[in-house]
């Protein structure tokens, strides 16, 4: 079996993040993207639950590139005023080329 | 009887029916730490028949009343959606000396309006044989985004900063209740009266009313799980949802009144000016103001307003509306 050396994404986040850290990731070159919903606690404790709806974890398989892309942009832009948590982790994909984008 | 005896009354006829009953009910069951919730998606499914419901029927009474009638309490009730958020945030920084990104966030939530407490008012002001105004759910429209807006310009000027304001806004005037309200208003008003007659049953008498104590009963448990966090607001937050209430329920109706509006009909506007978002407004400041702290803005308008009007504020509305009237 073919596998490719990518890197996994993983950003938990308060739900109202959603659409603008998918659209980032995008932006960054990522090629797609899995949403679930989430539940937990962390140090923000319940601020993290306080607005309806349900934390998110947004999962993306991407180059290192990219991966490091996507991790500077949510530090920068969220990390000082909203609950989220990101790491990323070395992984072997199946049809890996699927998750590179041509420019990237 | 004298005028505090009328007040007693009517607040003691409120007391006893099913609406603040199931409400009371459901807080009872989480301070019992019961495990009995409204499964969510039932919760959300009943929150949108209700809007649409409303949407309709007021969109039916809209096309059989006549302009003139509509017009100035419409622009009372956009006056109310531009002053109520600047009522609030005058009163949190200066009598409150909360923050700047606190004062605001809250205020969006008491510039904007709680469906809920309208569709109450309306329950009640039905009950008590003073119907109000077919077209108030148009108002309700009116209602909801002016003081949201206001309120989160004052902090974004404020504050400064690159803040995603116009993505919000769209947001909000996409957002469920004025998709479900603004949309039915104009499916009710468009509909030939006749294929109306066919879906009345569904939207409008026992149904309506028996899915609104539903709706109630869910909207205790919520609230309940709020009422811990007061111990972290408060003693001023507990103040200010309760005197902000009754100052915006006053406006209200005296403006209502003004406005040519029904006893019933300025109740249910003062109930609307009374009340705080917790639906369309959280979303919002947590975008564009995310230095507030959201426990204060949602444990003052769910834990604190919402009950107080439900249970006291719409009677006392009432009876200033008789009041002013008589």
């Amino acid at each position: 079996m073919d596998l490719h050396e990518l890197y996994v994404v993983t950003i938990i986040a308060e739900p109202v993040l959603e659409d603008h850290i998918t659209r980032d990731l995008l932006a960054q070159g990522a090629t797609g993207f899995t949403v679930i919903e989430a539940r937990g606690k962390g140090t923000r404790g319940i601020r993290t639950g306080d607005i309806p709806g349900q934390n998110v974890r947004i999962e993306t398989v991407v180059s290192k590139p990219v991966a490091e892309r996507i991790l500077k942009r949510v530090q920068d832009k969220w990390f000082a005023s909203y609950a989220v948590i990101a790491w990323t982790h070395p992984t072997k994909v199946v049809r890996g080329d699927k998750y590179v984008a041509d420019d990237a | 009887m004298n005028e505090s005896g009328a007040l007693l009354e009517i607040l003691r006829a409120n007391l006893l029916s099913p609406i603040p009953l199931a409400f009371a009910l459901g807080i009872v069951a989480r301070l019992l730490k019961s495990e009995f919730s409204l499964p969510k998606d039932i919760y959300a499914g009943l929150g949108v028949y209700l809007l649409f419901a409303l949407g309709l029927k007021g969109g039916v009474e809209l096309a059989s009343a006549p302009l003139g009638v509509i017009v100035v309490p419409a622009l009372v009730t956009l006056g109310l959606g531009l002053v109520r958020p600047l009522t609030s945030y005058g009163v949190l920084r200066s009598v409150g000396r909360m923050g700047v990104a606190d004062s605001a966030g809250i205020a969006a939530h008491y510039g904007s309006v709680s469906a809920v407490t309208f569709i109450a008012a309306l329950a009640f002001t039905d009950g008590v044989g003073a119907p109000a105004e077919g077209f108030m759910p148009t108002l309700l429209a009116i209602l909801e985004v002016p003081g949201i807006a206001v309120a989160l310009m004052i902090g974004a000027v404020r504050l400064g900063g690159d803040r995603p304001t116009g993505d919000v806004l769209h947001e909000v005037l996409t957002g469920r209740t004025l998709i479900l309200l603004g949309g039915g208003l104009l499916v009710g008003a468009l509909s030939d009266p006749g294929a109306w007659e066919q879906v009345k049953p569904f939207y409008d008498g026992a149904i309506f009313k028996g899915a609104l104590v539903l709706f109630l009963l869910e909207m205790g448990v919520v609230a309940g799980e709020r009422l811990g966090d007061l111990r972290e607001t408060g003693a001023f937050l507990l103040a200010f949802g309760i005197v902000m209430a009754i100052l915006h329920g006053a406006l209200g109706v005296v403006v209502g009144t003004m406005a040519g509006l029904s006893p019933g009909g300025a109740t249910v506007l003062a109930s609307m000016a009374a009340s705080a978002s917790y639906i369309a407004a959280p979303p919002a400041v947590r975008m564009t103001l995310p230095e507030a702290n959201p426990t204060l803005s949602l444990t003052a308008s769910l834990a604190i307003t919402f009950p107080f009007n439900i249970v006291a504020g719409i009677p006392l509305y009432y009876a200033m509306a008789t009041w002013m009237a008589g």
